[in-house]
Protein backbone atom coordinates (compact mmCIF):
# COMPACT_ATOMS: atom_id res chain seq x y z
CA UNK A 1 0.00 0.00 0.00
CA UNK A 2 2.92 2.27 0.46
CA UNK A 3 3.22 2.98 -3.24
CA UNK A 4 0.03 5.02 -3.71
CA UNK A 5 0.14 6.49 -0.20
CA UNK A 6 3.71 7.59 -0.49
CA UNK A 7 3.28 9.28 -3.82
CA UNK A 8 0.39 11.51 -2.91
CA UNK A 9 0.44 14.03 -0.09
CA UNK A 10 -3.32 14.55 0.27
CA UNK A 11 -5.23 12.40 2.70
CA UNK A 12 -7.74 11.19 0.13
CA UNK A 13 -5.95 7.91 -0.68
CA UNK A 14 -5.50 7.25 3.03
CA UNK A 15 -9.19 7.80 3.71
CA UNK A 16 -10.13 5.69 0.70
CA UNK A 17 -7.93 2.78 1.77
CA UNK A 18 -9.01 3.09 5.39
CA UNK A 19 -12.65 3.15 4.33
CA UNK A 20 -12.26 -0.28 2.76
CA UNK A 21 -10.93 -1.65 6.06
CA UNK A 22 -13.73 0.14 7.93
CA UNK A 23 -16.28 -1.48 5.66
CA UNK A 24 -14.81 -4.97 6.09
CA UNK A 25 -14.54 -4.47 9.86
CA UNK A 26 -18.09 -3.15 10.02
CA UNK A 27 -19.39 -6.34 8.39
CA UNK A 28 -17.35 -8.46 10.80
CA UNK A 29 -18.72 -6.31 13.65
CA UNK A 30 -22.27 -7.01 12.50
CA UNK A 31 -21.51 -10.72 12.56
CA UNK A 32 -19.96 -10.43 16.04
CA UNK A 33 -23.07 -8.71 17.43
CA UNK A 34 -25.34 -11.21 15.72
CA UNK A 35 -23.38 -14.28 16.91
CA UNK A 36 -23.32 -13.05 20.51
CA UNK A 37 -27.05 -12.30 20.65
CA UNK A 38 -28.07 -15.36 18.65
CA UNK A 39 -26.01 -17.43 21.10
CA UNK A 40 -28.16 -16.16 23.96
CA UNK A 41 -26.13 -13.28 25.42
CA UNK A 42 -28.01 -10.08 26.28
CA UNK A 43 -27.70 -7.21 23.81
CA UNK A 44 -25.49 -5.09 26.06
CA UNK A 45 -22.74 -7.73 26.27
CA UNK A 46 -21.42 -7.45 22.68
CA UNK A 47 -22.14 -3.70 22.60
CA UNK A 48 -20.34 -2.76 25.83
CA UNK A 49 -17.56 -5.23 25.13
CA UNK A 50 -16.89 -3.68 21.73
CA UNK A 51 -16.74 -0.18 23.21
CA UNK A 52 -14.43 -0.88 26.15
CA UNK A 53 -12.43 -3.95 25.06
CA UNK A 54 -12.35 -2.98 21.38
CA UNK A 55 -10.33 -5.88 19.97
CA UNK A 56 -12.02 -8.03 17.38
CA UNK A 57 -10.22 -11.34 17.73
CA UNK A 58 -10.25 -11.19 21.56
CA UNK A 59 -13.96 -10.39 21.56
CA UNK A 60 -14.78 -13.32 19.27
CA UNK A 61 -12.68 -15.65 21.41
CA UNK A 62 -14.09 -14.46 24.73
CA UNK A 63 -17.68 -14.71 23.51
CA UNK A 64 -16.90 -18.09 21.94
CA UNK A 65 -15.62 -19.38 25.28
CA UNK A 66 -18.69 -17.96 27.08
CA UNK A 67 -21.13 -19.50 24.61
CA UNK A 68 -19.32 -22.83 24.79
CA UNK A 69 -19.82 -22.77 28.57
CA UNK A 70 -16.13 -22.24 29.33
CA UNK A 71 -16.80 -19.72 32.10
CA UNK A 72 -15.89 -16.03 32.50
CA UNK A 73 -12.39 -16.65 33.84
CA UNK A 74 -11.37 -18.71 30.82
CA UNK A 75 -13.04 -16.16 28.54
CA UNK A 76 -11.08 -13.26 30.05
CA UNK A 77 -7.80 -15.20 30.01
CA UNK A 78 -8.26 -16.19 26.36
CA UNK A 79 -8.97 -12.62 25.33
CA UNK A 80 -6.09 -11.16 27.33
CA UNK A 81 -3.62 -13.63 25.88
CA UNK A 82 -4.68 -12.61 22.38
CA UNK A 83 -4.23 -8.94 23.26
CA UNK A 84 -0.73 -9.12 24.74
CA UNK A 85 0.62 -8.21 21.30
CA UNK A 86 -0.97 -4.75 21.61
CA UNK A 87 1.68 -3.92 24.23
CA UNK A 88 4.39 -4.39 21.60
CA UNK A 89 2.32 -2.46 19.06
CA UNK A 90 1.76 0.42 21.47
CA UNK A 91 5.53 0.69 21.97
CA UNK A 92 6.06 0.79 18.21
CA UNK A 93 3.54 3.62 17.66
CA UNK A 94 4.10 5.52 20.93
CA UNK A 95 5.71 8.48 19.15
CA UNK A 96 3.10 8.33 16.38
CA UNK A 97 0.12 8.82 18.70
CA UNK A 98 1.10 12.28 19.90
CA UNK A 99 2.16 14.19 23.01
CA UNK A 100 -0.69 15.47 25.19
CA UNK A 101 -1.98 13.39 28.09
CA UNK A 102 -5.53 13.12 26.69
CA UNK A 103 -4.15 12.36 23.22
CA UNK A 104 -2.15 9.47 24.61
CA UNK A 105 -5.01 8.13 26.73
CA UNK A 106 -7.40 8.19 23.76
CA UNK A 107 -4.85 7.06 21.21
CA UNK A 108 -3.88 4.02 23.29
CA UNK A 109 -7.43 2.68 22.97
CA UNK A 110 -7.16 2.88 19.17
CA UNK A 111 -4.05 0.66 18.94
CA UNK A 112 -5.09 -2.29 16.77
CA UNK A 113 -3.37 -4.49 14.18
CA UNK A 114 -4.85 -2.40 11.38
CA UNK A 115 -4.08 1.08 12.76
CA UNK A 116 -0.48 0.06 13.47
CA UNK A 117 -0.11 -1.41 9.99
CA UNK A 118 -1.55 1.73 8.39
CA UNK A 119 0.66 4.01 10.47
CA UNK A 120 3.91 2.11 9.92
CA UNK A 121 3.28 1.95 6.16
CA UNK A 122 3.60 5.75 5.91
CA UNK A 123 6.86 7.38 4.88
CA UNK A 124 7.05 10.30 7.34
CA UNK A 125 5.98 11.20 10.91
CA UNK A 126 3.16 13.57 9.90
CA UNK A 127 1.52 11.00 7.67
CA UNK A 128 2.09 8.24 10.21
CA UNK A 129 0.16 10.28 12.77
CA UNK A 130 -2.62 11.12 10.30
CA UNK A 131 -2.89 7.48 9.25
CA UNK A 132 -3.08 6.28 12.85
CA UNK A 133 -5.82 8.71 13.86
CA UNK A 134 -7.88 8.60 10.66
CA UNK A 135 -7.88 4.82 10.37
CA UNK A 136 -8.26 4.44 14.14
CA UNK A 137 -11.19 6.79 14.76
CA UNK A 138 -13.04 5.51 11.71
CA UNK A 139 -12.43 1.90 12.67
CA UNK A 140 -13.67 2.52 16.22
CA UNK A 141 -16.86 4.19 14.96
CA UNK A 142 -17.67 1.64 12.27
CA UNK A 143 -16.80 -1.41 14.39
CA UNK A 144 -19.08 -0.31 17.22
CA UNK A 145 -21.93 0.70 14.92
CA UNK A 146 -21.60 -2.65 13.15
CA UNK A 147 -21.72 -4.58 16.42
CA UNK A 148 -24.79 -2.63 17.56
CA UNK A 149 -26.54 -3.24 14.24
CA UNK A 150 -25.72 -6.95 14.35
CA UNK A 151 -26.85 -7.28 17.96
CA UNK A 152 -30.16 -5.59 17.10
CA UNK A 153 -30.68 -7.56 13.90
CA UNK A 154 -29.88 -10.93 15.43
CA UNK A 155 -28.78 -13.46 12.86
CA UNK A 156 -29.53 -11.53 9.67
CA UNK A 157 -26.14 -11.46 8.01
CA UNK A 158 -25.37 -15.14 7.65
CA UNK A 159 -21.88 -16.52 7.35
CA UNK A 160 -19.29 -13.83 6.51
CA UNK A 161 -16.97 -16.58 5.24
CA UNK A 162 -19.13 -16.69 2.10
CA UNK A 163 -17.85 -13.18 1.22
CA UNK A 164 -14.23 -14.19 1.72
CA UNK A 165 -13.81 -11.63 4.50
CA UNK A 166 -11.51 -14.00 6.39
CA UNK A 167 -9.07 -13.64 3.48
CA UNK A 168 -9.49 -9.85 3.35
CA UNK A 169 -7.81 -9.14 6.70
CA UNK A 170 -4.57 -11.08 6.04
CA UNK A 171 -4.53 -9.40 2.59
CA UNK A 172 -4.83 -5.96 4.21
CA UNK A 173 -1.75 -6.75 6.29
CA UNK A 174 0.12 -8.13 3.25
CA UNK A 175 -0.50 -4.91 1.35
CA UNK A 176 0.60 -2.75 4.28
CA UNK A 177 3.76 -4.62 5.31
CA UNK A 178 5.06 -5.55 1.87
CA UNK A 179 6.91 -2.25 1.30
CA UNK A 180 8.82 -2.66 4.58
CA UNK A 181 9.65 -6.27 3.69
CA UNK A 182 10.77 -5.28 0.23
CA UNK A 183 13.07 -2.49 1.30
CA UNK A 184 14.71 -3.95 4.39
CA UNK A 185 16.38 -7.38 4.22
CA UNK A 186 16.88 -7.55 8.00
CA UNK A 187 13.16 -6.99 8.61
CA UNK A 188 12.35 -9.52 5.90
CA UNK A 189 14.59 -12.18 7.48
CA UNK A 190 13.13 -11.56 10.93
CA UNK A 191 9.54 -11.59 9.69
CA UNK A 192 9.89 -14.80 7.67
CA UNK A 193 11.66 -16.55 10.53
CA UNK A 194 9.02 -15.30 12.97
CA UNK A 195 6.10 -16.34 10.76
CA UNK A 196 7.63 -19.80 10.35
CA UNK A 197 7.99 -20.16 14.12
CA UNK A 198 4.41 -18.93 14.69
CA UNK A 199 3.00 -21.42 12.20
CA UNK A 200 5.07 -24.25 13.65
CA UNK A 201 3.79 -23.76 17.20
CA UNK A 202 0.15 -22.93 16.30
CA UNK A 203 -1.19 -26.50 16.71
CA UNK A 204 0.45 -26.85 20.12
CA UNK A 205 -0.18 -23.60 22.00
CA UNK A 206 -3.19 -21.42 22.94
CA UNK A 207 -4.37 -18.72 20.52
CA UNK A 208 -2.35 -15.53 20.92
CA UNK A 209 0.90 -17.28 21.79
CA UNK A 210 2.08 -18.00 18.21
CA UNK A 211 2.51 -14.33 17.28
CA UNK A 212 4.42 -13.73 20.52
CA UNK A 213 6.72 -16.63 19.65
CA UNK A 214 7.24 -14.91 16.29
CA UNK A 215 9.12 -12.10 18.06
CA UNK A 216 11.98 -14.58 18.46
CA UNK A 217 12.39 -14.01 14.71
CA UNK A 218 14.06 -10.72 15.65
CA UNK A 219 17.12 -12.90 16.28
CA UNK A 220 17.40 -12.83 12.50
CA UNK A 221 17.60 -9.04 12.57
CA UNK A 222 21.33 -9.03 13.15
CA UNK A 223 23.45 -6.40 14.86
CA UNK A 224 23.65 -4.04 11.92
CA UNK A 225 19.95 -4.19 11.20
CA UNK A 226 19.47 -2.01 8.22
CA UNK A 227 17.84 1.27 7.57
CA UNK A 228 14.97 2.35 9.76
CA UNK A 229 11.97 0.31 8.82
CA UNK A 230 9.10 2.69 9.23
CA UNK B 1 -24.56 -12.03 35.04
CA UNK B 2 -22.18 -10.21 37.39
CA UNK B 3 -19.50 -12.76 36.46
CA UNK B 4 -19.92 -11.68 32.83
CA UNK B 5 -19.58 -8.03 33.88
CA UNK B 6 -16.38 -8.89 35.75
CA UNK B 7 -15.07 -10.79 32.72
CA UNK B 8 -15.71 -7.86 30.38
CA UNK B 9 -14.15 -5.39 32.82
CA UNK B 10 -11.08 -7.57 33.35
CA UNK B 11 -10.63 -7.97 29.62
CA UNK B 12 -11.15 -4.24 29.05
CA UNK B 13 -8.79 -3.10 31.80
CA UNK B 14 -6.12 -5.64 30.87
CA UNK B 15 -6.29 -4.79 27.18
CA UNK B 16 -6.15 -1.06 27.88
CA UNK B 17 -3.14 -1.61 30.15
CA UNK B 18 -1.34 -3.40 27.32
CA UNK B 19 -2.18 -0.52 24.99
CA UNK B 20 -0.95 2.08 27.48
CA UNK B 21 2.53 0.56 27.77
CA UNK B 22 3.88 2.51 24.81
CA UNK B 23 2.21 5.89 25.42
CA UNK B 24 3.08 5.82 29.15
CA UNK B 25 6.74 4.96 28.63
CA UNK B 26 7.10 7.38 25.74
CA UNK B 27 8.99 10.48 26.84
CA UNK B 28 9.84 8.98 30.26
CA UNK B 29 12.25 6.33 29.12
CA UNK B 30 14.92 7.37 26.66
CA UNK B 31 15.13 4.67 24.01
CA UNK B 32 18.24 4.29 21.92
CA UNK B 33 17.79 4.41 18.16
CA UNK B 34 18.72 0.73 18.12
CA UNK B 35 15.82 -0.13 20.45
CA UNK B 36 13.41 2.05 18.44
CA UNK B 37 14.52 0.28 15.28
CA UNK B 38 13.91 -3.10 16.92
CA UNK B 39 10.44 -1.99 18.07
CA UNK B 40 9.49 -1.02 14.52
CA UNK B 41 10.91 -4.27 13.18
CA UNK B 42 9.12 -6.16 15.96
CA UNK B 43 5.80 -4.64 14.94
CA UNK B 44 6.34 -5.76 11.35
CA UNK B 45 7.34 -9.24 12.58
CA UNK B 46 4.09 -9.40 14.61
CA UNK B 47 1.99 -8.24 11.67
CA UNK B 48 3.56 -10.79 9.33
CA UNK B 49 3.03 -13.56 11.90
CA UNK B 50 -0.59 -12.44 12.26
CA UNK B 51 -1.19 -12.51 8.54
CA UNK B 52 0.55 -15.87 8.14
CA UNK B 53 -1.38 -17.55 10.95
CA UNK B 54 -4.56 -15.72 9.89
CA UNK B 55 -4.16 -16.89 6.31
CA UNK B 56 -3.30 -20.52 7.03
CA UNK B 57 -4.78 -21.52 10.36
CA UNK B 58 -8.14 -21.54 12.13
CA UNK B 59 -8.74 -22.90 15.64
CA UNK B 60 -5.23 -24.36 15.80
CA UNK B 61 -5.56 -26.32 12.53
CA UNK B 62 -5.39 -25.76 8.79
CA UNK B 63 -7.88 -23.13 7.59
CA UNK B 64 -8.74 -24.97 4.36
CA UNK B 65 -7.62 -24.03 0.84
CA UNK B 66 -9.99 -21.19 -0.03
CA UNK B 67 -8.64 -18.68 2.48
CA UNK B 68 -4.88 -19.07 1.83
CA UNK B 69 -5.54 -19.16 -1.92
CA UNK B 70 -7.35 -15.82 -1.66
CA UNK B 71 -4.59 -14.30 0.47
CA UNK B 72 -2.05 -15.57 -2.09
CA UNK B 73 -3.99 -13.79 -4.85
CA UNK B 74 -3.86 -10.64 -2.71
CA UNK B 75 -0.14 -11.15 -2.13
CA UNK B 76 0.60 -11.49 -5.84
CA UNK B 77 -1.44 -8.36 -6.57
CA UNK B 78 0.40 -6.46 -3.82
CA UNK B 79 3.74 -7.68 -5.14
CA UNK B 80 2.82 -6.22 -8.52
CA UNK B 81 2.02 -2.96 -6.74
CA UNK B 82 -1.69 -3.11 -7.42
CA UNK B 83 -3.74 -0.52 -5.53
CA UNK B 84 -4.76 -1.43 -1.98
CA UNK B 85 -8.43 -1.75 -2.92
CA UNK B 86 -7.58 -4.22 -5.69
CA UNK B 87 -5.41 -6.29 -3.34
CA UNK B 88 -8.08 -6.58 -0.65
CA UNK B 89 -11.06 -7.11 -2.94
CA UNK B 90 -9.03 -9.54 -5.05
CA UNK B 91 -8.25 -11.66 -2.00
CA UNK B 92 -11.80 -11.64 -0.66
CA UNK B 93 -13.25 -12.20 -4.14
CA UNK B 94 -11.00 -15.17 -4.92
CA UNK B 95 -11.85 -16.83 -1.61
CA UNK B 96 -15.57 -16.16 -2.08
CA UNK B 97 -15.52 -17.59 -5.61
CA UNK B 98 -13.61 -20.70 -4.47
CA UNK B 99 -16.16 -21.28 -1.71
CA UNK B 100 -19.04 -20.71 -4.11
CA UNK B 101 -17.71 -23.50 -6.34
CA UNK B 102 -17.30 -25.80 -3.39
CA UNK B 103 -13.66 -25.41 -2.28
CA UNK B 104 -13.57 -25.16 1.49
Amino acid sequence: MMAPLARMTPLTPLVRDSALVWLASGVVGVSFGAIAVAGGLPLWVPVVMSLIVYAGSAQFSAVGVLLAGGGPLAAAATGLLLNTRTAAFSLAVADVIGRGRLTRLLGAHLVTDETVAFALAQPDPARRRAAFWISGLGLFAVWNLGVLAGALAGDAIGDTAAYGLDAAFPAVLVALVLPALRENPAVRRSALLGAGLALAVTPAVPAGVPVLVALAGLAGYGSTGGRRTA
Amino acid sequence: MSATVAMILALAVGTYAFRLVGPVLHGRVELSSRVRELLSAGAIVLLVALLATGALTADGGFAGWARPAGVLVGGVLAWQRAPFVVVVLGAAGATAVLRAVGVA
